[in-house]
């Protein structure tokens, strides 16, 4: 369909004959990495951005509709990075398979080809190659607030007339800055430009020495270095004071995770609580109270209340992002990583998988050395994502007093700990597999250092709010489904004389007798099974057991009832499976996806699963002989 | 038997490798040639090409590696296994 739909796309008219057949205009912004496409993306479509979530290989791509001064409307597409038009790894794959028509979308009607127009004498000529994809382009000078501030004096006039194509200035980040695209655009529709004329030499080479000829005639005056920018990275890229930065940076975000967290979270779990009184006080003693109190607030309560601790990680998580640091710790880490046999560009990926390894294993797309990529997935889940923050938060809420260790809060400490285990574990098997099963070259290192920018407060909240509604949709969704799927599993039948003789408890007991060895009880086995959905599903799973088992003691704190029901060793152990255990079937599915193999995902489900009965069996048996 | 071959024999000041040159020290791209296509294509599209100005600005804190080198007016971090494909010249 897409080969006709092409073919019928005359250079001229071609808008009006597109709407006539009910087709959208498609409009792809198109550049090189970071140079602001997202942004003016979001700014164009009203920040509605649809972030599509697992449609095959098109994943980052996003869709939206931008709507024009005329009123009329144009689909937008925002597509990854890319330095040129020749793809090296999957995700400039993605960008280029698109404007060519071979990703089997249909080819664009118009390419908005975006530049920094701060870094225009060192990136033009990927523009010039931009053409020869034989679309008809709009160039859209980017960032144009800040490289004026910086001194930069451009002739736009005449660039426009020396790349043939129409140019426009912009700051996507300001409405106002916006609004020579959206008249572009809308002049496009009328009538749209030129497929710009390609007598261009294929050689890369003789396509710089002609952009640098351009650019120097258009610039007037350059801009100065980012004098900001330098000065910070004198900072923070000392050779002994960058990593100290970074080590104490890290660690600073997980002390306020706990500590930060711990009023709001109070407040939540007294609402909870006061809710499910609530609905007890008010309703009759029958079967569908207890399925609301003790099923759907229990189970649910159970993990909501995690929602301050996701949100403060995910906040520093963003400014980070957004700060331009990110790139800088890759840097940092670049030669550690590269003895381990990874990359630095693995660091960013390992990095976001603390938020979720799902996003951390789709941004190892960017590792265009498919061992080092393999590797960096494998690897990725063994980074603690905020999943496990309510098994941790719980486990060390009932067990680990809240003393002080010197500076630190112990509970704080044991969290940080926790994190460490994971990132050492991960750092060993990928040393392991990079000598054994994924064996071979690693990739250069090769990437910009964006200039710093401060965080603007609108993204900032926008990325904060996808993710706490992501979570609470969660809850809303497969967590409050599988707390009454098991409160009805747990509750029947009714002459059951104890959890044991349930539905539940007939179930979790076929799994006992694997999960003894390593101290797990029976509820343990019964909230492992849901929880291969999700990990805080097991939380809310054991938060319906025990309020179906004590209904007139339950006050919606499932510490409590954990801290009198488990030992001390099957806690530890218990953290210790939370560890390594791959207990969430999106990150599976998404492995299975990225890797395009079901055999690196069965591996990567037992080597996870095998270390983490390992782990807990070592430390049960170790906290028990301890303890005595 | 390259470009910068003939350079060095032929001017006073010689050219080396972007990666030995001395911190804090501008210089001239004079030629990127390796016998890796990927690798030159890779290096000239995130911007180096013959005529531009380059600095190292600051070493990785293990072994001196990678190198955050400023190229034109922006900052690119690569290891000097892929720094040596680019001959430069200082600038006085």
């Amino acid at each position: 369909m897409s080969e006709a739909a092409a073919m019928e796309r005359p250079a001229v008219g071609g808008a009006a004959e597109t709407k006539a057949a009910g087709r959208h205009f498609t409009v792809a912004l198109m550049g090189a990495p970071n140079c602001g496409k997202s942004t003016l993306f979001n700014g164009l479509t009203g920040g509605r951005a649809r972030v599509a979530n697992y449609p095959g290989a098109t994943v980052e791509m996003r869709y939206g509709e931008a709507a024009l001064p005329s009123g009329r409307k144009v689909r937008m597409v925002d597509l990854p990075g890319v330095y040129g038009v020749n793809p090296r790894s999957r995700d400039e794959q993605v960008a280029v398979d698109l404007v060519s028509g071979a990703g089997g979308e249909g080819r664009p009607d118009l390419i908005l080809a975006l530049i920094d127009a701060s870094t225009l004498r060192t990136h033009l000529h990927s523009i010039l190659q931009m053409k020869r994809l034989g679309a008809p382009m709009i160039v859209v000078l980017n960032m144009m607030d800040l490289a004026r501030r910086d001194g930069l004096e451009l002739d736009v006039d005449l660039l426009a007339k020396r790349l043939g194509v129409p140019t426009v200035t912009a700051w996507a980040t300001r409405s106002a800055g916006r609004e020579a695209v959206l008249k572009a655009l809308d002049a496009a529709l009328d009538a749209p430009p030129p497929v710009p004329s390609v007598d261009l030499t294929e050689d890369l080479k003789a396509t710089q020495s002609d952009a640098r000829a351009i650019a120097a005639e258009a610039i007037v005056r350059d801009p100065t270095a980012h004098k900001l920018t330098r000065q910070i990275d004198a900072v923070v890229l000392h050779p002994v004071l960058g990593p100290f930065i970074l080590a104490a940076l890290l660690f600073f975000v997980f002390q306020a995770v706990f500590s930060w967290s711990a009023a709001p979270m109070e407040a939540i779990e007294g609402a909870i609580g006061a809710i499910g009184e609530f609905v007890r006080g008010a309703m009759p003693p029958t079967w569908y109270r207890s399925l609301i109190v003790d099923g759907a607030i229990a189970g649910v309560g159970s993990v909501v209340v995690f929602l301050p601790q996701i949100l403060i990680l995910f906040a520093f998580i963003l400014a980070l992002e957004a700060s331009g640091y990110m790139a800088r710790a890759a840097f940092l880490m670049d030669e550690l990583m590269m003895r381990v046999g990874l990359n630095g560009r693995a660091f960013i990926p390992l990095l976001s998988s603390f938020a979720c390894a799902i996003p951390g294993i789709m941004a190892a797309r960017v590792i265009s050395c498919e061992r080092d990529r393999i590797t960096t997935i494998l690897i990725a889940p063994l980074m603690t994502c905020s999943a496990r923050l309510p098994v941790y938060s719980i486990m060390i809420g009932a067990f680990i007093p809240a003393s002080s260790v010197g500076l630190f809060n112990l509970q704080g400490l044991v969290l940080f700990a926790l994190y460490l285990i994971g990132v050492v574990s991960a750092v060993t098997v990928a040393f392991i597999l990079k000598r054994t099963a994924a064996r071979g070259e690693t990739q250069a290192l090769i990437m910009e250092l964006p200039t710093y920018k401060a965080p603007e407060a609108g993204y900032f909240l926008i990325g904060l709010w996808t993710r706490a509604s992501a979570f609470l949709k969660r809850a809303g969704t497969i967590i409050l489904a599988t707390s009454i799927g098991l409160w009805f599993l747990a509750a029947y039948p009714t002459n059951a004389s104890g959890l044991r003789e349930t539905y539940a408890g007939r179930l979790g007991a076929v799994l006992e007798p694997l999960l003894k060895p390593i101290g797990f009880n029976l509820e343990i086995a019964i909230a492992l099974v849901p929880g291969m959905a999700a990990r805080e599903v097991a939380i809310s799973a054991l938060g319906t057991i025990y309020a179906i088992q004590n209904p007139e003691e339950n006050d919606g704190a499932l510490i409590d009832a954990l801290q009198s029901a488990w030992s001390l060793p099957t806690a530890l152990a218990f953290l210790a499976w939370f560890v390594f255990a791959p207990q969430c079937f999106a990150t599976l599915a998404t492995i299975r996806r990225e890797t395009n193999s079901w055999r690196w995902t069965g591996f990567a489900f037992a080597y996870l699963t095998g270390l983490a009965y390992a782990a807990s069996a070592v430390t049960y048996w170790t906290a028990r002989a301890v303890i005595g | 038997m390259t470009a910068s071959d003939v350079l060095d024999a032929g001017t006073p000041s010689a050219t080396r490798a972007l990666g030995d040159l001395p911190k804090n020290r501008r210089a001239r791209i004079v030629a990127i040639h390796t016998s890796d296509d990927a690798l030159e294509a890779t290096l000239r599209e995130i911007g180096f090409a013959e005529g531009d100005e380059v600095e190292i600005l600051h070493y990785g804190p293990l072994g001196r590696k990678p190198l955050c080198v400023r190229l034109n007016e922006t900052l690119v971090a690569l290891r000097p296994t892929e720094a040596a494909a680019i001959r430069v010249e200082t600038i006085a």
